[in-house]
């Protein structure tokens, strides 16, 4: 099946159990979102599924088209075509950005073959623009000294570089102010098409607004308790998490 | 003996070996008897021969320095070392007459074509003698000297003999005292005044046999106003027992002259790496170390410069790379002798593994000179928990009208950055050299473009390498 299907995932970290039997299907051509309060295992989820060593995957199945990516090391589940933007992106000190974007890049093409450079340049300034992100910004190094808007956008200016299949973004609208907000949801709305399908990790309706999801679904205590429409999300924001906690315990009482 | 074509090949590029014959070897041990031996082959007079023997004394008298350095010193045993290995050939003029089975080392080594694409002399020494040695016929009519050491001293011991031996007296330390008994090969350089050499001049050492020492002698000398750049290239093949690599190095820059020295050495792990290298600029003059030092299980090496000319300048920039089970101690010395004379000395170190790097410095500004400048500046990156790295910077400047800025600096790759690098595709082999390259950055922009393509590849081998 062309999704990211994730079935009866657990995960532990240092022992401990962060994702019950947590199952998720996001189709090819389909933009989901997953909210849910704090500490429920949201980037949990996001670093497991992307091969973090510390995530220890005890039970379940992450299938990329079909294929299991459990077991399989980071940069091979990267080059599988699954793209994680982070919540709290590592600062890389003297890489800059255009060689690390072209490094990612060069990772992806076969044995002996090059990376043009003049195209490169031309797509990556394409991009830059697209976010408006200073051309400066090229020979920076990853993240340093960014501020937490622009690291955000550094984030997306890789994925909109990477064309990834499927794309976890994990609370990528923290951080931004009103006008980067609906440039970063802009561009991915650009990448929004039958060949990618994306999870959106927010605790905000507002930017839902902005990239219309498909599904919305509610996470608690390491696994989905509800699924919905666009319509769920506004929910949430009116009525809060104890909603669904009172919901939950009345269902399991 | 039949030659193996294509025994011990493994990834790294020096790590290869062909059989060899040899006609002229002194045999296990250090003697009188191997001194002697080696002035007899070389055909010396008396004079350095004498030399040698006094060296040998002076090395037989002094302590291994495990007082301050590493206890592993102790692992050498100088009785199981060959001290002079050759094929008694004369340095060739092309590479065609270089004997067969040095010619495949070197050309797979890619000298042949590195000489062809941007080098204006090239040495290339195997084992104890160059086998190989050439310099642009322009170079000859401006008068430029690039010869052996035995050549140098042979042809031309009016410039010799007055710079021999006097920026390193022999009893400097143990292993200058070594080399000066027993040394074979290296470069004699001497550029004439006003020459400026464009295009680089390199020499290449390659060890090729067992239990072998290898210990060149380097004189360079830049007469007022010559400039000339320097580089020095090394490899070994891996064997299981210890290889000492023990040279001594001196430059002399004279008034205004220009003095850059350059080297990327990729020695491999049962290397013993122990060198003497220091520079002595006069007014106005410049010497600058490039020293990048990749592999070998211990490399000891401080090069340094004695300013003694005013407003003379000396820098320092190195690289150390130690791998698992390596231990890089490596570092600068900066004696100024004369007023307004600056230095600069940059220093960054990766350990990797157990790797341990050190770094150990010496500024020396007495009270009465003035206006005489130093920055130092040491950092090191450390990747994986178990690396060690130490910084013993020896900064003694005196004097208020005199001024030292230092700055040092230990970070990591943390598990994250290598995570999150992984995330965009790379490897975890490609994210360690992305970071370690990123590390480097803006010291390796410094050098010449040939040799930080040569460094990036190199620090890839080695990353590849440590992850297995
Ligand atoms: N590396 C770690 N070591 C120990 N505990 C961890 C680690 N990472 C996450 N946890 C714990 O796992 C639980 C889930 O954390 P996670 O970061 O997945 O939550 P989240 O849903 O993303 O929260 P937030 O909305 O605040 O980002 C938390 O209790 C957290 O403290
Ligand atoms: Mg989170």
């Amino acid at each position: 099946m062309n999704a990211l299907n994730i079935q009866d995932l657990n995960v532990n970290i240092e022992g401990k159990p962060i994702l019950k039997n947590f199952s998720l299907t996001v189709p090819k051509g389909e933009v989901h979102a997953l909210m849910g309060p704090n500490g429920t295992g949201k980037s949990t989820l996001a670093k497991a599924l992307a091969g973090h060593e510390a995530y220890e995957i005890t039970g379940g199945k992450a299938l990329l088209d079909g294929a299991d990516l459990v077991g399989l090391e980071p940069d091979e589940i990267a080059r599988a075509g699954l793209f994680m933007a982070f919540q709290y992106p590592s600062e890389i000190p003297g890489v800059s950005i255009a060689n690390f974007i072209r490094a990612a890049i060069q990772a992806r093409l076969p044995e002996g073959e090059n990376l043009q450079a003049t195209a490169y340049y031309k797509e990556l300034y394409d991009k830059m623009d697209a976010l408006a992100i200073d051309r400066k910004f090229t020979s920076r190094a990853v993240n340093e000294g960014f501020s937490g808007g622009e690291k955000k956008r550094c984030e997306i200016l890789q994925m909109m570089m990477l064309k990834p299949a499927y794309a976890i973004l994990d609370e990528t609208d923290s951080g931004l102010d009103i006008d980067a907000l609906k440039i970063v949801s802009q561009g991915v709305n650009a990448m929004r098409g039958p060949d990618m399908g994306t999870l959106i990790i927010t605790h905000y309706q507002r930017l839902l607004n902005y990239i219309q999801p498909d599904k919305v679904h509610v996470m608690w205590d390491g696994r989905i308790v509800r699924s919905g429409g666009k319509e769920l999300a506004l929910e949430l924001e009116e009525k809060g998490y104890d909603w669904v906690k009172e919901e939950l315990a009345a269902a399991t009482a | 003996m039949q030659e193996k074509p294509s025994i011990d090949i493994d990834r790294s590029k020096g790590d290869f070996h062909y059989e060899t014959d040899y006609a002229y070897d002194a045999g296990l041990g250090l003697s009188e008897k191997t001194v002697n031996y080696i002035a007899d082959v070389k055909e010396e007079d008396d004079w350095i021969r004498d030399f040698r023997l006094k060296a040998l004394r002076i090395f037989q008298e002094k302590p291994l320095p495990t007082h301050w350095a590493s206890e592993d010193l102790l692992s050498i045993n100088f009785d199981k070392i060959r001290y002079y290995l050759s094929k008694g050939q004369q340095p060739s003029r092309t590479w065609e007459e270089v004997p067969d089975d040095i010619k495949k080392t070197f050309e797979r080594l890619g000298i042949p074509e590195q000489e062809r694409k941007f080098l204006a002399g090239v040495e290339a020494q195997f084992d104890s003698e160059a086998a190989y040695s050439r310099m642009k016929d322009n170079l000859a009519k401006d008068g430029v000297i690039f010869v052996g050491s035995t050549e140098g001293l042979m042809k031309h011991p009016e410039i010799f003999r007055k710079f021999f031996g006097k920026v390193i007296p022999t009893g400097d330390n143990k292993f200058s005292a070594l080399n000066s008994a027993v040394f074979s090969g290296g470069s004699f350089i001497y550029i004439p005044p006003g020459v400026k050499v464009k295009q680089p001049l390199q020499a290449y050492f390659r060890i090729n046999a067992e239990n072998f020492g290898q210990f060149e002698r380097t004189l360079i000398i830049a007469d007022e106003g010559a400039e000339v750049t320097y580089m020095e290239g090394c490899t070994a093949p891996k064997f299981e027992t210890t290889t000492l690599h023990s040279a001594v190095v001196e430059l002399v820059a004279l008034k205004g002259a220009k003095i850059q020295y350059i080297t990327v050495q990729n020695w491999s792990n049962n290397v013993f790496n122990l060198v003497t290298k220091r520079g002595l600029a006069e007014e106005e003059a410049e010497i600058r170390w490039i020293d990048c030092n990749i592999g070998s299980r211990l490399t000891m090496k401080y090069p340094g410069v004695i300013l003694k000319g005013r407003k003379a300048r000396g820098e320092v920039l190195s690289i150390a790379l130690a791998g698992d089970g390596q231990h890089q101690d490596t570092g600068a010395k900066m004696i100024h002798a004369a007023d307004e004379t600056s230095s600069n000395i940059i220093a960054k170190s990766i350990s990797l593994g157990t790797g341990r790097s050190s770094y150990r410095g010496l500024v020396h500004i007495p009270k009465h000179l003035k206006n005489c400048k130093n920055n130092t500046e040491c950092d090191a990156l450390l990747i994986n928990s178990n690396s060690r790295t130490d910084t013993y910077p020896a900064i003694d400047v005196r004097g208020e009208r005199n001024s030292v800025q230092h700055e040092a600096s230990v970070s990591k790759v943390s598990a994250e950055q290598i995570f999150y690098m992984q995330q965009r595709g790379l490897s975890e082999a490609e994210a360690m050299s992305l970071s370690v390259n990123g590390f480097i950055n803006d010291l390796v922009r410094e050098f010449p473009m040939e040799y930080s393509v040569e460094l990036k590849r190199l620090i890839e081998l080695e990353m590849e390498g440590s992850v297995g």
